[in-house]
């Protein structure tokens, strides 16, 4: 391996951010009072003591009619039912799988709400039971929607539609949820030729396009998709993990577009690896917000 | 027992700095992008890392159904003293501070919210010139701050010792956030975890022994010094938000 490493002083380090227009709101900190009046409610992020309504993270507040929440800069991903989410299997339980997803506690995906081959109708029999590890096995990444949330917390996942299910050819990208931007659809085919799954968990998905369109679900052998993909749909794939990065390092929401233009500016720069350089990841998000800047206004 | 050295006949401490005043603190949030939280603190030449991971999945033997189990483990570096030493990590006195430290942050945490999830908490001393439990209590409060875990109130601490009448100064004095030399100089040292905005006091501890009469101005001064780390961390807190906050749109619903 050749040597190309650069360890800089922290005094050389790059400030990753972008500047925009608007001015920065008021921010609250734990244990800082919001009112004192007794006429809100408490939200998330809030608790009231002594008769007034304090802050226990540090962020910006959101009202709702009455209603005071704190959000905090960055937390744990909380569920909300309908979202988009990637994750990993971490066990084989009876009836169900245990799913990482980035949340506070590990979610569910119940046997009874994945497509299993064969069809909808057909009866869950002892058989199925036991070929749960064949159908998802720990250590694979899934995408699901999320069914219903628990009182704790803890999210209930299902796959029952052909778009979810196992991943299997791709780069996982863990990102903050709260850059997430939410939108009607988080699955997306840019025209690179790449797909993307935005998890609103902050797990990012990227695969390579399938061309032929066919669905794994009438091959169930272990040779699904062990195709091996092109070294120029690798390259692209690693182009837009790094555009992925440079926008998270200045702290820029997620969505298709911003994806997508960080991409069509990355491609003044020749070698994919040359986007991990601070200098360039800066020029990418920058160019990235102008743009957007410019479509706000439009 | 006051030490009585400690002061100079001009009222300076040993390092120069006068009884109230407190050593540089100098802190940085989200120096890593693995862990939830992450913080780094400068307190003189004490220099702490702290690490936080979750709120997650509780694992089955510490699973409450209360609240959220706090995981504590504080560990020092093998280079952190001037002898280096490899310091392994379950030994009496990193176990001891990982405790205190797991005592003084659940007081702030409002561990309710979470039940059957675990925070981990991890804090590295890096440099030790005395007062790291102090140190170490401050890292960990804004890891826990920029981690997004509800907090009650920043949860602060500082240690003070009293000095005996010297030559030429006025009286016993108590003084502030105490360095290396001072503790190895001999006396008292009384360390306090406070919340200042609530005034609860989460720990206190203290080594050797002190006359009753002097205990109530050695904690004040220790309680003022908590209140002044707390204006220093929110600062550095709302400095970190302003930064992170300019490139995201704000959602106003």
């Amino acid at each position: 391996m050749t040597g190309h490493v650069s360890i800089r002083l922290a005094s050389e380090r790059v400030n990753h951010c972008v500047a925009t227009m608007n001015e920065p709101p008021r921010f609250y900190t734990p244990g800082e009072v919001i009112t004192g009046m007794q006429d809100f409610m408490r939200g998330h992020g809030t608790y009231t003591e002594d008769d007034c309504l304090k802050a226990s993270v540090a962020g910006v507040m959101e009202k709702v009619n009455k209603l005071i929440c704190i959000r905090p800069l960055k937390s744990r991903y909380v569920g909300e039912i309908g979202d988009v989410v990637v994750g990993r299997v971490l066990e084989v339980q009876q009836r169900r799988w245990k799913v990482e997803t980035n949340s506070r506690l590990d979610s569910v995906l119940q046997l009874s709400s994945v497509n299993l081959p064969g069809g909808e109708l057909r009866r869950r029999s002892a058989e199925d039971e036991q070929m749960m590890r064949k159908h998802l096995q720990e250590g694979d990444l899934i995408s699901a929607e999320v069914q219903s949330v628990f009182s704790d917390g803890s999210l209930s996942l299902h796959t029952r539609s052909l778009k979810y299910g196992k991943l299997t050819q791709g780069t996982l990208v863990k990102v903050y949820p709260s850059l997430i931007k939410r939108r009607k659809n988080h699955f997306h085919n840019l025209p690179c030729g790449v797909a993307i799954i935005i998890g609103n968990n902050g797990y990012i998905w990227i695969s390579p396009q399938n061309h032929e369109g066919v669905m794994e679900e009438q091959k169930d052998d272990d040779t699904v998709d062990q195709q091996s993909v092109s070294r120029s749909d690798r390259e692209t794939m690693a182009r837009v993990k790094n555009c992925i990065a440079a926008l998270v390092a200045s702290k820029m929401m997620l969505d298709d577009t911003s994806i997508m233009f960080a991409y069509e500016e990355s491609l003044k720069y020749d070698s994919v690896k040359d986007l991990l350089d601070p200098e360039t990841m800066l020029d990418i998000s920058f160019l990235t917000q102008h743009r957007i800047n410019n479509i706000m206004e439009e | 027992m006051p030490a009585t050295d400690l002061l100079s006949s001009q009222g300076l401490r040993l390092d120069g700095r006068r009884p109230n005043e407190l050593r540089r603190i100098r802190c940085r949030l989200g120096v890593f992008t693995q862990p939830d939280g992450s913080a780094y603190l400068e307190q003189g030449n004490t220099k702490v890392l702290a690490a936080v991971y979750g709120p997650h999945q509780a694992s089955k033997s510490k699973l409450s159904t209360e609240g959220v189990v706090v995981n504590c483990q504080y560990s020092m570096a093998t280079f952190s003293t001037g002898e280096r030493k490899n310091r392994p990590r379950g030994d009496r006195k990193s176990q001891e501070m990982s405790m205190h430290l797991r005592q003084a942050l659940t007081a702030a945490i409002k561990t309710e919210l979470y039940p059957r999830s675990q925070i981990d908490i991890y804090v590295e001393v890096l440099q030790a010139d005395g007062g790291a439990y102090c140190a170490c209590v401050n890292a960990a409060t804004l890891a826990l701050t920029e981690a997004g875990v509800p907090l009650r109130a920043y949860v602060c601490a500082s240690s003070a010792s009293m000095a005996a009448a010297g030559a030429g100064s006025a009286g016993p004095e108590p003084l502030l956030d105490v360095g290396h030399v001072e503790e190895a100089a001999g006396g008292v040292v009384l360390t306090v975890a406070a919340l200042p905005t609530t005034g609860h006091i989460a720990l206190l501890e203290m080594s050797h022994r002190l006359h009753m009469d002097y205990f109530d101005i050695v904690l004040s001064r220790a309680m003022q010094g908590c209140r002044d780390i707390e204006v220093i961390l929110d600062r550095a807190v709302r400095d970190h938000l302003a930064e992170g906050w300019t490139k995201q749109d704000v959602m106003t619903i």
